[in-house]
């Protein structure tokens, strides 16, 4: 008797929704699955990837301390990466939202230096060490 | 002396608003495991309204509700407001956009006008959240379970209007049909 029931829910569903909704909802979730994946990667961070026009130019361990001037269109994006983070240190745009934006932490982070075409991502990576090596 | 004069509109709009104002209320009344996630019952009406009537006479039962439900729950100009406001207004705008997709014979139906002013009611939210009350981008952590609700429950919401709107099956004679 519930298969029966089903199909009857089922029918009765496929009356509510149109095609055009079913893409929708679709692209809603695959939207939504893509978002949920981008923001919560495990782990801690562990290397900051420089790119400009979308083109990776550099990437660096974060547990290496350095600063990193990379050229942009309008001028010189700089980047300090310290400490299992990184952040952009100045960038030559007018409203420094990269700049104000401060160190990034997490995988997936992200600071867009749009006017100069530079972006600094942090990715998350394996552990370094192995927790169980006695 | 002037005297006002209510039109057969003004009427409708008041019954409209009461509706979605008194299923707005019952809804605050019902604890939500996070603030900013609830299923947004009223904004059938809102739907119904549009797909019924008009836009603009959605667009004020909106917004009339938006404003009678803050001040009876007391929230008016206090930050749950400003959030209301900036959810119904984008939501507001992108069915103005949306609403000539939707008719008897096209693809889209109630579903998409409501998940995508959902997502975008949601958007908005969040938005203000960043850059007024919880500047930094920490927001963004939580912005999953935010989306994953707004879809959840502009689907539901969709459904039901897309129910509401069918042609009248209650008014046929009950046949052997109905049954099946």
């Amino acid at each position: 008797m519930s298969w029966y029931v089903t199909v009857n829910w089922l029918r009765r569903l496929k009356k509510l929704l149109r095609p055009g909704d079913l893409l929708v909802l679709l692209a809603g979730v695959a939207g939504w699955l893509g978002l949920s994946m981008a923001l919560w990667q495990a782990g801690p961070a562990a290397e900051a990837q420089i790119r400009r026009d979308g083109l990776l130019v550099a990437a660096y361990p974060l547990n290496e301390a350095r600063t990193v001037t990379v050229p942009g269109v309008l001028g010189q994006t700089v980047i300090r990466i310290e400490s299992g983070r990184a952040r952009v240190v100045s960038d030559p745009g007018p409203r420094q939202y990269c700049v104000n934006q401060g160190w990034l932490t997490r995988p997936g982070e992200m600071a867009l230096c749009a006017p100069n075409h530079v972006s600094l991502s942090l990715t998350g990576g394996k552990p370094t060490y192995e927790s169980m090596a006695y | 002396m002037r005297t006002l004069t209510l039109t057969p509109d003004d009427h409708r709009i008041a019954r409209l608003t009461a509706a979605a104002i008194a299923i707005a209320l019952v809804e605050s009344a019902v604890p939500s495991p996070l603030p900013g996630v609830k299923p947004g019952l009223a904004n059938i009406v809102t739907l119904l309204v549009l797909l019924r009537y008009d836009w603009a006479t959605a667009a004020w039962v909106t917004l009339l509700r938006v404003l009678a439900v803050s001040m009876l729950v007391g929230q008016f100009l206090a930050p749950g407001f400003v959030l209301s406001l900036s959810g119904a207004l984008a939501s507001l705008l992108v069915l103005l956009f949306l609403r000539p997709l939707v008719n008897s014979s096209s693809w889209f139906g109630p579903v998409t006008l409501s998940v995508l002013a959902a997502l975008v009611h949601m958007l908005a939210q969040l938005l203000v959240v960043r850059v007024w009350l919880v500047p930094s981008p920490g927001v963004w952590v939580l912005a999953p379970v935010f989306f994953g609700a707004a879809l959840f429950f502009g689907t539901l919401n969709g459904l039901i209007v897309a129910w509401l709107m069918q042609p009248a099956v209650f008014d046929k004679p009950l046949t052997a049909d109905h049954l099946s």
